[in-house]
């Protein structure tokens, strides 16, 4: 079997477990004694055992040769860049474990650097220079004008202070 | 109310100094992400939706209808100088556009380009203006067992008949619809889909499925196969139009724009097949003398109609949105959201009951076309310019924007954990050709099917028989069945 039909199969795989998993919340989900009509039931079942019956469809094509060996993008692709990966791959999880405790702005910017680097800037420098300035006006500008609810961090809380603002 | 007595009442409003503010920012960031590779005006309004809860509806929808209108005109400059589409309409543009560039034309197809936007995106606001009355007209006899029909048409035309594959478009449309399941069950209370955790009885946040599939899916792709290659930003020259020029355009606008806007109507909306039909329209319909130019040194009928048909279509999606609240693109989806958080319910009543807005949204409409026309062409030396800025910074900017826009929804970092495993997911549907605009359209549309699907099994008492046995109902889904098996008869019976 070639390469991409395997990976094809692999993707059929994906989605008839994704199916399957629908199926097992499907009958997970209480129904109340109260309704007789359609309860809530009815359609996670509809669409659980379609997503099933999908998945199955691709598998079947995958087996028979898959569809990836059509796809123009695919037979010019560039190999796989690890490099990037990993870098665009540390970024958004050095996001996750800063914003909590360190504040959007800290980990958005190392987040940024990050990835600038995954996508072959080699100034790290000048990266978070920038990133600083951008996520600041970001954070004032979601905060001020759109009125989203984002807790200061670290950063933003100094900032404010050097302000004479209260924290939001 | 008759389309005159709207335009009037609509027109009043539009013209005052906020909502011409609305309007300007619209068309500027519209413009600006149509530009940008990467971003599109599905993922900006996403995140501008917490807008919805600081400034009145009318402000809101001018706004977002700005940046909708404005990224078709974007769209076409990026596809010119860069080669690059930057949303999905632009492709065909792409085409011609960017070997005229190569051949130092770059200012007369981006005149054409902006001026056909122009003169199509008119049409089509005329359209809607004529058309939206008559469509509510007809809507408003509907009931739910139609109305669900009506969906279900929709769902199979925009998953199964554009794009690639049928079976990867319905895929794509099933994983929406699982999505949008997720959460409290609104009529009994029921918690579904949600393996007992706590902060998806809420469920998925439509926001954070769309930065997920556009911008975070779309920058772990361009990572995964980065190879540090710059693309060539073609100088733009002089923006004026010969004589022979415009002789040429004229025509291929107006061809566009009546191939564009009815395809936007119908529940098949996307603007890929009448840009692609108008594509081949024009090679046909040329003039001899220039048949040649197409595909060697660029023909600027093949930039003219496309552009034309892409901004046409563009306008027609939001005739089903407005009077049905049938969303056919991604971004008409976001948008609907957006009433929903207004707690309006688009369909046919939003015309009686909301009149004012309604009627100051298409003249607003109007009015971004103008601003657009000017904006586009004396200043499309600075959208050129947004075109220089470095890929690496460019997205790590973008997925900035990505994250303040998912957290800002909860302070959540469980939602940023889900936001990144659903760009996984998009990164792979890229990969693998899985459409991502049937599981936007899929999870805002899915709930309201089913709404729509137990009003009427309550209406006739549980019976399944009142989808096939009321003439409508049943119509509309022989429509659907015919539009999801019929090419693949057809193309069984031609192989014979």
């Amino acid at each position: 079997m070639h390469d991409l039909a395997r990976a094809d199969l692999k993707v059929g795989g994906f989605v008839l477990a994704l199916g399957g998993l629908a199926l097992w919340q499907a009958a997970e989900i209480p129904v109340s004694p109260l309704y007789g009509q359609v309860g809530p039931k009815a359609v996670p079942y509809g669409v659980a055992a379609v997503l099933a019956l999908l998945g199955a469809g691709l598998v079947v094509q995958a087996l028979r040769g898959g569809w990836s060996h059509t796809l123009e993008e695919v037979q010019d692709a560039a190999p796989t860049n690890w490099r990037a990966l990993v870098l665009l791959g540390a970024g958004l999880l050095a996001n996750v474990a800063l914003i909590g405790p360190q504040g959007f702005c800290l980990a958005a910017s190392v987040q940024f650097v990050l990835v600038a680097a995954a996508f072959g800037s080699s100034r790290m420098g000048r990266d978070a220079a920038l990133a600083l300035v951008l996520t600041l006006a970001v954070w004032f500008g979601f905060v001020m004008l759109l009125g989203v609810n984002i807790g200061a961090g670290l950063l933003e809380g100094s900032i404010l202070r050097l302000l004479g603002q209260e924290l939001p | 109310m008759s389309a005159w007595d709207g335009l009037a009442l609509g027109f009043g409003h539009a013209l005052t100094l906020s909502n011409l503010g609305w309007a300007l920012l619209g068309c500027f960031l519209g413009t600006a992400v149509g530009v940008l590779p990467g971003i599109g005006p599905a993922l900006t309004i996403a995140l501008l939706l917490p807008i919805t809860f600081q400034v009145e509806a009318t402000g809101a929808f001018i706004l977002f209808c700005g940046i909708f209108y404005g990224a078709m005109y974007g769209g076409s400059t990026t596809s010119i100088l860069l080669n690059t589409p930057g949303e999905s309409g632009s492709i065909i543009t792409a085409l011609e556009g960017a070997k005229m560039a190569r051949n130092g034309r770059a200012g007369p197809a981006l005149a054409t380009a902006a001026i056909g936007s122009f003169v199509a995106g008119t049409i089509g606001t005329l359209g809607i203006s004529f058309l939206g009355p008559v469509v509510v007209e007809f809507a408003l006899k509907l009931g739910p067992a139609e109305y669900f029909s009506l969906m279900v048409l929709c769902f199979v035309t925009v998953s199964a008949v554009l794009g690639g594959s049928a079976l990867r478009g319905l895929t794509s449309l099933a994983f929406g619809l699982l999505l949008g399941l997720v959460g409290i069950d609104l009529q009994t209370g029921q918690p579904r889909m949600t393996f007992g955790i706590p902060e998806l009885l809420d469920g998925v946040n439509v926001v954070l499925v769309a930065v997920a599939l556009f911008a975070v899916g779309e920058t772990l792709f361009l990572a995964w196969r980065h190879n540090n290659q710059k693309a060539e930003v073609r100088p733009v020259g002089s923006i004026m139009m010969s004589r022979d020029d415009w002789k040429r355009s004229w025509k291929p606008w107006l061809r566009g724009s009546f191939l564009g806007f009815p395809f936007g109507v119908m529940p098949a909306g996307g603007t890929e097949m009448p840009t692609m039909l108008s594509y081949y329209a024009e090679r046909k319909l040329v003039a001899p003398e220039h048949a040649a130019e197409f595909g060697t040194t660029g023909a600027i009928e093949g930039v003219a109609g496309p552009e034309a048909a892409n901004n046409a279509a563009a306008a027609g999606i939001l005739v089903p949105m407005l009077t049905l609240g049938l969303p056919t693109s991604a971004t008409a989806a976001i948008m609907l959201s957006a009433f929903q958080s207004y707690g309006i319910n688009p369909g046919p009543m939003l015309f009686e009951q909301q009149s004012a807005l309604v009627w100051t949204l298409i003249a607003s409409l109007y009015v971004a076309n103008i601003m657009l026309v000017v904006l586009n062409l004396p200043l499309v030396g600075l959208w050129a310019r947004i075109l220089k800025i470095p890929q690496p910074q460019l997205y790590a900017g973008i997925l900035v924007f990505a994250t303040i826009g998912t957290y800002g929804i909860s302070n959540s970092v469980i939602d940023l954990v889900l936001l990144y495993g659903i760009g996984v997911v998009a990164m792979f549907m890229r990969r693998f050709d899985f459409p991502t605009a049937p599981v936007v359209i899929g999870m805002i549309l899915g709930p309201m099917a089913e709404q729509a699907m137990r009003q009427a099994l309550t209406i006739s008492q549980g019976d399944w028989g009142t989808f096939v046995t009321r003439p409508g109902s049943a119509a509309l889904l022989v429509v659907a069945l015919l539009a999801l098996v019929g090419p693949r008869v057809w193309g069984a019976v031609r192989r014979g």
